[in-house]
């Protein structure tokens, strides 16, 4: 097998595909909560991407990628047997597990794949966990089987009605709440403003909460600073001391706004590779 | 007879209005005619003050009197002897601090350009050896890895693989040269020369493993116990930026020099052909008077933006290279001495629209021995900026210490290595920024050497 080579690649619903790519540096010492940098080809950007999951036997790490802007477009051209140029990791810290008995994991949308890992992980680990997960309606729905049979209850919602319960994963999390179950934890991850959101139900209920936060970034190691985030009012890396961070005390508008920095610039690349060229590189 | 004429021939340069709107490199090289002049103006001491300047010796007076021969080859030779870098130290290194601050020729007038010198010497061999092809030197078995392919890392690897050992570079970043490829912009040291540099070390038998973060992907104690290197050297460098803590500094709009020059130089951002994103800012603000501050200065400029260098010391104490400080003063930079910054203020979407500085006054003088700027009361004002790049200084990664047990720190957090450069543990090895904590490319390449030197004797030692 050839370095970052894809070996399997399953299309989860329009946008979202699961990749499994040959990388045994990285599957050696991968633990759930950790995350990748990934560059498609010479001229493509460093992306980060947390881990959906390894195996170090297989020497193999697995990505749930949505198809979102330039990089994650050029990604979904390639098919098995194709090679990335360059994978990094394992990065960032591993999620914590220890002394937890019941955790409650809210994912919304694509933040489901980023979840799953450790939803499963934690399970094994003999912890109870409940999935809220959270899409905009029946067609974007991912993952469910697989929650399904590896965490202890999961509960679905849309935003529209079509799957599930209706409404959103902040309502539901209160309505469990409300209804008197118990958790030692709540864990977030999904987009900055329903994290913010969870965290925020969590905090009224006075439940410790863990927020998994996607920044950008370019090396990963620490070297860039692109990835502050203000938490309990320092000023903290992403890429070395996360990405999990206490949930009430990260500073939340802030991270939305730096969630900004390129959205003009993105937005005009993406209409760029759409228009002009399908997807398919025409520089490389 | 010596040329006894008593200013250095200058530098031919890009035009400074040209060359502020592209990347292209800067310094275009002595010709010949101008290096052979040059050459003549070193007097071949006997006591040789400049090459006890000089952290890697190189046999200075030695070179320029193979130029005097015309024999470039010979001068190449002679200087590779002690620098496997040249075209890169020609470039880089600050030589008015080094070896051109002994030479008994500045006096009275000012040094030989032995840095200039230098890089017409590597230039004319790279120009002349384009299908130069290095043989692999016989391997004696001994296998030795270097984390880091930064200056310190290729100097190592360079020795080692001379000397026989078997050498594996580990890098993190999808490309080797460390600060060379992702710090020092295309226009002050291009790419292509550092390429050059490493394909050398290729097909000498280096092996280099890219996108491989050594304490995370693999440990140093897992490389010696399980994948079989006797010997491992650390030339992680200085990586980590340092901010100011002051308001404002999480806005939309405030990135590190490290951040703003990564994009540009390893992620090629300035060129159409490259998806990497950067900010285009219509005015910018860096603080910070260092190398790095001009460097990022300088691209800021080239990418159309009006750019403020701020700085709380004076003039005198600017820290940089006298020549990047001379080069960004013609390419139109403003400079905003004994000032510092307090505040940095956003708009409602939490972009940067200014910055508040404050003027500074210099007080008696600080440990550094440089007189300490003190804050004129009163003296606060506004500048309008939409972008801020702070170029403070780095602090080293505690990523290999805190995944190597029984490595022993600095007082500043560095590694601490004896004379040899061996760290509190036997057969691992350390040098560069990674040791002193950010220093110079060729003080780097020093310690890579001694480091190599040590390791030679180690293993040796081992074998009998």
């Amino acid at each position: 097998m050839k370095r970052f080579e894809i070996v399997k690649k399953r299309q989860l619903n329009d946008t979202i595909h699961w990749y499994t790519i040959y990388a045994p540096l990285i599957a050696r010492h991968a633990q759930p909560g950790q995350f990748i940098i990934l560059r498609v080809d010479e001229h493509g950007e460093r992306v980060p991407l947390t881990m959906a999951g390894h195996d170090s036997e297989t020497g193999t790490i697995d990505i749930i990628v949505q198809t979102v802007g330039r990089t994650t477009m050029l990604l979904e051209q390639l098919n098995v047997g194709d090679c990335l140029a360059d994978v990094v990791g394992p990065l960032g810290q591993p999620s914590k597990m220890e002394g937890l008995k019941r955790v409650c994991i809210v994912g919304g949308g694509v933040g489901n794949a980023l979840a799953y890992p450790l939803a499963i992980g934690m399970h094994k680990h003999g912890i109870h966990v409940e999935m809220i997960c959270g899409f905009k309606s029946k067609d974007l729905v991912i993952l469910e089987d697989e929650f399904r049979a590896g965490v202890d209850k999961v509960h679905m919602v849309t935003d529209d009605g079509t799957y599930g319960e209706k409404g959103f994963t902040t309502d539901k999390l209160k309505a469990l709440l409300d209804a008197g179950e118990q958790f030692d934890e709540i864990v977030a991850v999904g987009p900055a403003v329903m994290m913010k959101f969870v965290c925020g139900i969590a905090k009224e209920y006075g439940i410790p909460s863990v927020a998994s936060l996607a920044t950008y970034m370019v090396d990963g190691t620490g070297m860039c600073g692109g990835c502050r985030a203000i938490v309990g009012g320092e000023s903290k890396f992403v890429c070395v001391d996360g990405p999990d961070f206490d949930g009430a005390l990260i500073d939340w508008d802030l991270l939305i706004k730096r969630g900004k920095t390129f959205a003009a610039e993105e937005a005009e690349e993406r209409a760029h590779v759409c228009k002009l060229t399908g997807g398919v590189r025409t520089n490389a | 007879m010596p040329n006894m004429r008593n200013d250095k021939n200058p530098m031919p340069e890009q035009d400074p209005v040209v060359r502020s709107g592209n990347f292209d490199e800067v310094a275009l090289g002595y010709t010949e005619e101008m290096a052979l002049d040059e050459a003549a103006r070193c007097l071949n001491c006997k006591n040789r003050p400049c090459v006890s300047g000089c952290p890697v010796n190189v046999h200075i007076p030695d070179f320029i009197a193979k130029i005097v021969e015309r024999d470039y080859e010979g001068a190449y030779e002679t200087i590779t002897l002690t620098n496997s870098l040249p075209a890169v130290c020609g470039r880089v290194c600050p030589q008015e601090n080094q070896c051109e601050s002994k030479c008994v020729r500045g006096i009275k007038g000012e040094a030989v350009g032995i840095g200039r010198l230098e890089r017409f010497t590597a230039d004319w061999h790279d120009a002349h050896n384009k299908e130069e092809a290095h043989a692999k030197v016989p391997s004696n078995g001994h296998k030795v890895a270097v984390v880091g392919g930064g200056p310190a890392g290729l100097t190592a690897a360079g020795d080692l693989v001379n000397m026989g050992y078997d050498v594996t570079v580990f890098e993190s970043l999808h490309k080797v040269g460390g600060v060379l490829v992702y710090g020092i912009p295309q226009f002050r040291l291009p790419k292509e020369i550092v390429a050059t540099e490493v394909e050398k070390l290729q097909q000498k038998g280096v092996t280099f493993v890219t996108d491989a973060i050594v304490g995370k992907a693999i440990t140093v104690d897992e490389l010696m116990d399980e994948e079989g290197f006797e010997a491992v050297f650390v030339g992680t460098g200085a990586g980590l930026p340092m901010f100011m803590n002051i308001p404002g500094e999480s806005l939309v709009g405030v990135v590190s020099a490290n951040e703003y020059l990564t994009r540009i130089n390893l992620m090629k951002a300035y060129r159409d052909d490259y998806d990497t994103p950067i900010a285009r800012p219509k005015k910018v603000a860096v603080v910070g008077a260092g190398n790095v501050a001009m460097d990022a200065s300088r691209s800021a400029r080239r990418m159309g933006a009006e750019v403020t260098l701020i700085y709380r010391r004076s003039e005198k104490e600017v820290p940089a290279r006298a020549e990047e400080f001379a080069h960004a003063k013609a390419e139109g930079i403003n400079f905003h001495f004994l000032t510092n910054p307090v505040e940095i203020l956003g708009d409602e979407n939490g972009n940067v629209c200014g910055i508040r500085c404050i003027r500074m006054e210099l007080g008696e003088p600080d440990a550094s021995g440089r007189r300490r700027p003190i804050p004129v009361e009163g003296s606060e004002f506004v500048e309008d900026v939409d972008y801020v790049i702070m170029a403070l200084g780095t602090k080293t990664n505690s990523l290999i210490r805190d995944t190597t047990p029984g490595i022993e720190p600095t007082k500043k957090g560095g590694i601490n290595v004896d004379e040899k450069g061996e760290t509190s543990r036997p057969g691992i090895f350390a040098g560069g920024d990674a040791v002193t904590g950010a220093a110079t490319v060729i003080k780097a390449m020093g310690a890579g050497k001694t480091a190599a030197a040590g390791i030679d004797a180690y293993i040796r030692s081992k074998e009998q």
